[in-house]
């Protein structure tokens, strides 16, 4: 975890950190100060930091309907009325968004729907 | 032609030699060398252009294996229309079996079929759907043809993989 910049207060005082507050201890006083409350920079990891990806199927005049609606069944184990209304909204708007998460999962549906020669893409989300 | 569920077997009887033709080019026309078209439609890319690393993992890692999963699916349609080899100066009408767990291969071989086709051919939106074009008149008429009759094959064994 890397962390802001502190005020270290000279080089005989220590800093303990309790709670996100930085007490500052003075050897040559025995003072304790209670000093501003730092402000620490959280390092996330990159999963945390990461934008939901949506991935999005496009029109295509080839593939047959029933065909791409049985490749949304199969593939995302949607039921066939959920997997038709996702099928008409590629057909009548261009493309549908058929799944929202993390990068990961995203790829490896993408990587599925390509594996059925559907058109998809992987877009992060706004 | 008639096509019917046969037990463990979808079952293509009564195959006049044109159609028998068109069945045996299936794995030949699902083949996208030499055409960069069809090549980019098989193989498109995940993600938009400006995700350049996201680009370059896909084609080094899963673009080879989207590859073998079509070849694969192509060359299993192929042993299956073995049946249709042989006698090919006769005019008697022939039958294809297909077994029913090979199902899945020949949809894909079918779509690879008809995407190769589309792309080489530039058919439009209105063009596929134009499903009352007629007679064949040209060689793009006769490729609009066999992505039409593809079609109604992949229609078919989907109907089947309904029941």
């Amino acid at each position: 975890m890397s962390c802001g910049p502190r005020r270290d207060g000279g080089c005989l005082a220590q800093i303990k950190e309790t709670k996100g507050i930085a007490q500052v201890s003075n050897e040559k006083t025995g003072s304790i100060t209670t000093a501003e409350p730092t402000i620490e920079k959280e390092t996330r990891s990159e999963e945390e930091l990461d934008l939901p990806w949506q991935v999005v199927v496009h029109n295509d005049p080839v593939n047959l309907m029933s065909y791409v609606t049985m490749v949304f069944q199969r593939v995302f184990g949607y039921p066939r009325e959920r997997a038709e209304r996702h099928m008409l909204e590629v057909h009548h708007k261009g493309r549908s968004i058929l799944w929202s998460g993390m990068r990961e999962p995203a790829e490896l549906y993408v990587q599925q729907l390509h594996g059925y020669l559907l058109l998809a893409t992987l877009e992060k989300a706004c | 032609m008639e096509i019917r569920r046969r037990k463990d077997q979808i079952e293509i009887s009564e195959l006049d030699p044109f159609l028998a033709e068109l069945l045996r080019q299936i794995p030949g026309s699902a083949n996208p060398e030499g055409a960069p078209a069809a090549e980019q439609r098989l193989f498109s890319l995940p993600t938009n252009r400006k995700e350049t690393e996201i680009c370059a993992e896909w084609k080094t890692y899963v673009e080879p294996e989207l590859r073998s999963l079509f070849q694969t699916a192509t060359q299993t349609v192929a042993i299956d229309l073995e049946q249709l080899n042989g006698n090919e100066k006769s005019l008697a009408n022939r039958t294809l079996r297909i077994p029913a767990k090979h199902a899945d291969a020949w949809l894909s071989a079918l779509n690879q079929a008809r995407l190769v086709i589309a792309a080489k051919n530039n058919f439009t939106e209105n063009e596929l759907n134009d499903h009352f074009r007629s007679p064949i008149g040209s060689r793009r008429d006769l490729s609009l043809f066999q992505v039409n009759f593809y079609g109604f094959l992949q229609e078919f064994i989907l109907r089947e993989l309904e029941d």
